[in-house]
C-alpha cells in the first residue's frame, strides 16, 4: 500500500485517496475547433511509461483536494507531490533507486 | 517411523497431559505439544494422504513448511481447513482429522486408485479428458480437487484489524531477530517484533547457534534469550507479539501480520477476545530474520512416512521431547544433518550411519560422530526404501555402486538450506543464486529493509546434490505429488519456463506454495535444460507467507457492517408504520407498507392508485441536494449541465440531465435558483457523492479560474413529498403561510414559508405526473410535520407510499429514470434531448455527441410499449421484428402493471425507436408477446394533472 504524501495533510495510507489517472490532461476547447481524432485522443490516449508518470490523486476520504503526484511505475516511488496550478517539476532522468 | 516420548528434554509441560483425537482416535499430549509433535510422540505414522495419489504421509518437517500433515480441526461453525498440524497448539478435547482421505489417513479408500499413478503423469488430465467433452469428467474431478470439507455454517468468530506505525519492524524472533531488536529497542526505537510461533527464540531452541563471537545451545542460549528479553521489557514503545505471522511486504514498508490470539486455545476462549487479529503495520524499516528452511533430498521413496527432515528431527527432540525414531539413518549433502545424528544418539536412539554424498566430509564431523560408534558412508546415496506404511529399510549405493541395505524406521535428511526469502521477494527485491552454497539469497534492495542472519544466506559447507539418479519415483513436491519425472516430461514436451512448468505440473501450486519444493525444482529444471539457476530464475513469492483465513482479511466488515448502511431520518416512524425496507442504492427505504394478508406486489397496486386519486405522502430525503454558489455558479452549471442554468430565474426550478466526457447521461434532477449566486443542485439518490465529487475535479483541476463553491448537503436536511390530487388541500389544512394556488405557485418553481410552523422550502415538482410539493424542512422537525400532515390529510384520506409505487407511477408517465432506462451509451438524443445540440456553449461531453457514432440513426432510442391484447411486459425482456431470423432490435427498461390504466406499461430501449412509433415487435420471453412502439409515457400524455 502506498504512502501518498498529499500537499495538504501530509503523508497518509493509499485506502484514503482515489488515483484520477494521467495529469495535465490539456483538454481541446472550443468544441468548434476540435477534430474527432483530436478530441478521440483527449479522451482516449494515455501515456504509459515505464518509470516516472505524472498522475493526480484525490483525497476522497481527506481534505478533498486534488493534487499531483510523480510516481515510478516500476518501484512505485514517489518523488514529489505538488497542488494544483503548480509547474510540474521536470522528471529526473531514470529511476532512483 | 515409531516416534516416542524422550524423557528428559524438551520445552513441554509433562505435568499438564492433554487428550486430543485424531481421524477419530483418541491420543495424549502435553501442554506446549503441537498437533504434530503430540501425534508423532504417540507413534502415530501415517498423518495424512497425497493430494493426487493418496500416497501414505508422514510428518515431513517441524514448522510452516510442512507439506504433508494438512489437518482439519473443530467442529461445526469453529471448524478451520487445512491447517499444518506443525503449526496446531494442543489444547484439552482437541478433534482433528486427515484431509484428503477417507475414512482415514491410515486406510484410505482413495489409496485403491495408486494402481493407476503412471497413467497419471503431470497434465495428464489436459491430454486424456478432452474427449469427447472435458465436462464429462469435470464433477469427478472437482470432487477430487480440493482439500478438507467445509461445514457450510457460517464462522461467528470475531476477527480484529489493528493498525500499527512502528521505527522498526523485526520479522522472526531467532537469534538475527532478538539481536536486532534488542539493539533497536536500546537505541529508543519503537520496535515491534513479531513471531510466528508460540515461543520465542526460533532455532536457538533446538540448533547450536554461532553468534559472532560465542556459541550457543541448550542453556546457554535460554539465558541469552533471557538476557535479550530483559533489554527491551518495561519499554513501553517495544511490542512483541508471538504466534504472528508476516504474510506480506507491500509498497512502502507496509506489511501485513496475521496474530493468531485464541486459536491455541480452542473452544476454552474467553468470549471478549478476538479469533485472530490482522495487522496492517507501516514501518520505517523492516529487518527480515526469518530464518532458513532445511530442503529436502530428492531420491527415490523419500516421500515414505519415517523419512523426515533431519532439521525437524533435531526440533522435534529439543522442542517438544519426542525423539522421531528408534533406529535412524542420516542423509546429507551438508555438515548441518550431522547435529541431527548426535542428538538422536544423545536422545538414546540407535544411529545406524550418516549417509554423506560428499566424498571427502571434514575429518572433525566424521570423528565427532564416530567416537560415538556412528558410521560415516562418504560419498555415498540413499537409493530407495522400502516399508508400509512406515519406513522399515533403506537401500544405499556407495561411490563405486555398491549397494548395501539398512534396517531404519526414520531416515533424516538435508539437502541444504533455503534463505527464508519471501517477504524480500515481495518488497520487490532481486535475488542472486550463490551457487557455493546451493541457495538463493537476498541481493538488491528497493524499499528499507535488510535481511539478517540465515534469511541473508547460509553459510553451511555443502556440496549440493539435487537429486539421486536411480530407478523409481522421487518426490520433489510432497504436497502435490510433483516427482522428478513429471518434471523430465514438462521439458520433454517444452514447458521449460519455469513459470510454465509450475502451471503445467502444478509444482509450488499448494498450500504450502513450494517452501520445500520451489529450489529443488528448477535447479533440477535447470539441469534438465543446461541452464544456471539465475537463468531459470525463481516464479514470484507472492502474498500470503503461510494460508491466511478468509475471517482475519475480512475482520469486522460482514453482514450488516460490511459497508455503511444509510437509513432514512425517519426510518422508525416508517418502520412503525408496517413499512418493508429495502436497500437502494446505500439507502435503506421503504419499499412498501404492507397491510395484513397483502402481498407486497397488491401493496405498491394499492399505492399508486392511491396517489392517482387522493394523496400519498412519500419521504424522498436520500435526493442528492448540492448547494453550489459563488459569482460563477451560474457559468459553471451552463458548463455542467446539457442544458443552460443561467437563464433560469431566483424562485424557478429547472430539470437538467449530466453527461460525462463521453456525451453519456451520468445523472439527472431538478436545480432550484435560490438566489442570483446561490443554486441548489438535485441529483439522484445514489448520484448525489458521485457529482459532488465530480463538480469538485472539474473545479479544482479544470476550471481553476471560476470563482464557485460546492457543498453537498444532502443529509443536512429531510425531504417529505405530497402527491396527488389532494395534495394542495393537505398542505392548507396542515396550514401554510404563503399562496399555493396554482396561479400564485406554479409547477417547476419553489417557496419559502412556514408549514404547520415549521421552516420548509417547497419545491413544485413532479415524479409522479401528480400535483407535488417535495418539501425540504430540518432534520429534527421531520417526524412533527409527518404526524401533522398525516393528521391533516386523513379527511383527504391520505396514505404512505413506497419506492415501488413510486417508480410504477414515474413510469406509467415515461418518466427517465437514469441507470434504469439509461447505460454506458445513452446520449441525450437518445432520450429525445437532441436540442441540446443546438446550444452555442460548451459543456461536459459536448464535443462527444458530434462523434459519428453519436450521430447514427440506428442507435437505441428511448420509446413506450403498449401491450397487445394486454400481454405482459418483463423488464430487460429483448425486443424482436416480426419474422424469422430477425435479431433484436431492443429490450425494455423499465415496466409495471398500471392500475389507473389495468394493463402493463413499458420503456424501452428500440434500435431508431423514435421514428418506428406505431411499429408491433415481438417481445421474447417464456411465451411469445406483443408490444406496440409509442412514445414514452402512457398516463396524462398532456400533462395537465401535475400542473393543477
Amino acid at each position: 500500500m502506498l504512502l501518498i504524501p498529499c500537499p495538504w495533510c501530509g503523508r497518509r495510507d493509499e485506502i484514503e485517496f482515489q488515483c484520477g489517472g494521467q495529469s495535465h490532461m490539456v483538454r481541446p476547447e472550443p468544441y468548434q475547433e476540435v477534430s474527432d481524432p483530436q478530441w478521440g485522443a483527449y479522451l482516449f490516449m494515455r501515456d504509459n511509461p515505464k518509470g516516472w508518470f505524472r498522475e493526480r490523486w484525490v483525497h476522497v476520504h481527506g481534505c478533498h483536494q486534488w493534487f499531483n503526484v510523480i510516481r515510478d511505475t516500476v518501484t512505485h516511488q514517489i518523488l514529489v507531490s505538488y497542488r494544483m496550478g503548480e509547474a510540474p517539476p521536470e522528471l529526473p532522468s531514470r529511476s532512483v533507486p | 517411523m515409531s516416534g516416542q516420548r524422550s524423557p528428559d528434554c524438551g520445552l513441554i509441560n509433562r505435568l499438564r497431559p492433554m487428550r486430543f483425537r485424531f481421524d477419530g482416535t483418541e491420543y495424549s499430549g502435553f501442554e506446549g505439544d503441537t498437533l504434530a509433535s503430540a501425534l508423532l510422540g504417540s507413534g502415530v505414522e501415517v498423518v495424512g494422504r497425497s493430494f493426487k495419489y493418496h500416497r501414505p504421509r508422514g510428518l515431513l518437517a517441524a514448522g510452516v513448511e510442512e507439506p504433508n500433515a494438512l489437518v482439519q480441526v473443530g467442529a461445526g461453525a469453529h471448524m478451520q481447513l487445512n491447517l499444518r498440524a506443525t503449526e496446531v497448539e494442543l489444547y484439552e478435547g482437541l478433534e482433528a482429522w486427515a484431509v484428503n482421505c477417507w475414512p482415514n489417513a491410515r486406510w484410505d479408500l482413495g489409496a485403491l486408485l495408486r494402481p493407476l499413478e503412471r497413467f497419471l503423469p503431470a497434465g495428464f488430465y489436459y491430454k486424456s479428458l478432452m474427449w469427447p467433452n472435458w465436462h464429462w469428467y469435470e464433477g469427478f474431478i472437482r470432487r477430487a480437487a480440493g482439500l478438507g470439507k467445509i461445514s457450510g455454517e457460517a464462522d461467528p468468530s470475531r476477527y480484529e484489524l489493528q493498525y500499527a506505525h512502528c521505527d522498526v519492524l523485526v520479522v522472526g524472533s531467532g537469534p538475527a531477530g532478538l539481536a536486532a531488536a534488542a539493539s533497536a529497542a536500546q537505541a529508543g526505537e519503537r520496535v515491534l517484533l513479531c513471531e510466528q510461533e508460540p515461543r520465542l527464540g526460533g532455532s536457538l531452541l533446538w540448533d547450536r547457534c554461532r553468534l559472532a563471537d560465542q556459541e550457543l545451545s541448550g542453556a546457554a542460549a535460554a539465558s541469552w534469550i533471557d538476557e535479550k528479553l530483559k533489554l527491551m521489557q518495561g519499554r513501553n514503545e517495544v511490542v512483541i507479539k508471538t504466534r504472528t505471522t508476516a504474510l506480506g511486504y507491500f509498497d512502502h514498508n507496509a506489511l501485513t501480520l496475521v496474530e493468531r490470539v485464541s486459536d491455541h486455545l480452542g473452544p476454552a476462549a474467553p468470549a471478549h477476545r478476538p479469533r485472530q487479529r490482522l495487522w496492517q503495520v507501516r514501518a520505517r524499516r523492516v529487518v527480515l530474520a526469518s530464518g532458513a528452511l532445511e530442503r529436502p533430498l530428492v531420491f527415490p521413496g523419500n516421500d515414505r512416512p519415517g523419512v523426515m527432515l533431519a532439521a525437524a528431527v533435531r526440533r522435534y527432540l529439543a522442542e517438544y521431547g519426542v525423539c522421531a525414531g528408534r533406529r535412524a539413518l542420516v542423509f546429507t549433502n551438508n555438515d548441518s544433518a550431522y547435529d541431527t545424528a548426535l542428538a538422536l544418539k544423545k536422545a538414546g536412539a540407535e544411529v545406524v550411519a550418516v549417509i554423506d554424498s560428499r566424498n571427502a566430509p571434514a575429518s572433525a564431523l566424521v570423528s565427532a560422530v564416530g567416537n560415538l560408534g556412528i558410521r560415516v558412508l562418504a560419498g555415498s546415496v540413499v537409493v530407495g526404501t522400502v516399508g508400509r506404511p512406515g519406513l522399515r529399510r533403506v537401500t544405499v549405493r556407495d561411490a563405486s555402486g555398491v549397494i548395501e541395505r539398512f534396517r531404519a524406521d526414520l531416515l533424516a535428511m538435508s539437502g541444504g538450506w533455503n534463505p527464508t526469502v519471501h517477504l524480500f521477494s515481495q518488497s520487490g527485491g532481486s535475488l542472486q543464486w550463490d551457487a557455493e552454497h546451493g541457495q538463493f539469497r537476498p541481493g538488491r534492495s528497493v524499499q528499507a529493509e535488510q535481511s539478517h542472519g540465515t534469511a541473508n544466506g547460509d553459510a553451511t559447507p555443502i556440496e549440493p546434490l539435487w537429486s539421486v539418479v536411480a530407478p523409481g519415483k522421487a518426490f520433489v513436491d510432497f504436497q502435490n505429488d510433483v516427482s522428478l519425472a513429471d518434471i523430465e516430461l514438462a521439458v520433454r514436451e517444452n514447458f521449460a519456463s519455469v513459470e510454465h512448468l509450475k502451471r503445467y505440473t502444478t509444482l509450488g501450486m499448494a498450500a504450502d506454495q513450494g517452501k520445500t519444493s520451489n529450489v529443488n525444482a528448477l535447479v533440477s529444471l535447470g539441469e534438465l535444460t543446461a541452464r544456471t539457476p539465475e537463468l531459470t530464475g525463481t516464479t514470484r513469492y507472492r502474498f500470503p507467507y503461510t494460508p491466511v483465513c478468509l475471517g482475519a482479511i475480512g475482520g469486522r466488515l460482514r453482514g450488516e457492517l460490511y459497508r455503511p448502511i444509510r437509513r432514512v431520518p425517519l426510518h422508525d416512524w416508517h418502520a412503525a408504520r408496517g413499512a418493508v425496507f429495502e436497500e437502494y442504492g446505500t439507502w435503506l427505504r421503504p419499499a412498501y407498507y404492507a397491510r395484513a394478508g397483502e402481498s407486497g406486489h397488491a401493496a405498491e397496486q394499492r399505492e399508486a392508485l392511491h396517489v392517482r386519486t387522493a394523496v400519498g405522502l412519500y419521504e424522498s430525503s436520500p435526493l442528492g441536494k448540492i448547494i453550489v454558489t459563488g459569482p460563477d455558479a451560474a457559468e459553471f452549471l451552463d458548463r455542467v449541465y446539457a442544458n443552460t442554468m443561467s437563464s433560469l430565474k431566483v424562485g424557478r426550478l429547472r430539470y437538467g440531465l449530466m453527461l460525462n466526457e463521453l456525451g453519456v447521461i451520468i445523472d439527472d434532477g431538478v436545480a432550484a435558483r435560490l438566489a442570483e449566486q446561490r443554486f441548489l443542485v438535485g441529483t439522484t439518490s445514489s448520484g448525489a457523492p458521485r457529482i459532488a465529487a465530480m463538480l469538485e475535479e472539474w473545479l479544482q483541476c479544470e476550471w481553476t479560474d471560476l470563482e464557485v463553491l460546492v457543498a453537498p448537503e444532502t443529509t443536512c436536511s429531510s425531504v417529505l413529498t405530497l402527491s396527488g390530487p389532494k395534495a394542495r388541500e393537505v398542505l392548507i389544512a396542515a396550514g401554510i403561510d404563503f399562496p399555493v394556488a396554482a396561479d400564485a405557485f406554479a409547477h417547476m418553481s419553489w417557496r419559502e414559508g412556514h408549514l404547520a410552523g415549521i421552516p420548509v422550502r417547497i419545491c413544485r415538482v413532479s415524479f409522479t405526473g401528480e400535483m407535488s410539493f417535495e418539501i425540504n424542512l430540518p432534520n429534527a422537525e421531520t417526524e412533527n410535520l409527518a404526524d401533522q400532515l398525516m393528521r391533516a390529510g386523513q379527511p383527504y384520506g391520505i396514505d404512505l407510499v413506497g419506492l415501488e409505487a413510486w417508480l410504477l407511477l414515474r413510469t406509467e408517465k415515461g418518466f427517465l429514470h437514469v441507470g434504469a432506462d439509461t447505460d454506458g451509451t445513452t446520449a441525450p438524443d437518445d432520450v429525445g434531448w437532441g436540442h441540446v445540440l443546438k446550444r452555442e456553449h460548451d459543456f461536459i461531453g459536448r464535443r462527444s455527441l458530434t462523434r459519428p457514432e453519436n450521430l447514427r440513426a440506428d442507435r437505441f432510442q428511448l420509446v413506450g410499449l403498449e401491450p397487445v391484447a394486454g400481454a405482459e411486459l418483463p423488464i430487460g425482456a429483448q425486443l424482436r421484428s416480426p419474422g424469422m431470423g430477425a435479431s433484436s432490435e431492443g429490450y425494455i427498461t423499465s415496466a409495471a402493471f398500471s392500475p389507473s390504466l389495468g394493463r402493463w406499461v413499458a420503456l424501452a430501449m428500440v434500435r431508431g425507436g423514435r421514428g418506428r412509433h406505431g411499429e408491433i415487435l415481438n417481445v421474447l420471453g417464456d411465451k411469445l408477446r406483443h408490444a406496440k412502439i409509442t412514445a414514452p409515457g402512457a398516463y396524462d400524455v398532456g400533462g395537465e394533472r401535475l400542473r393543477a
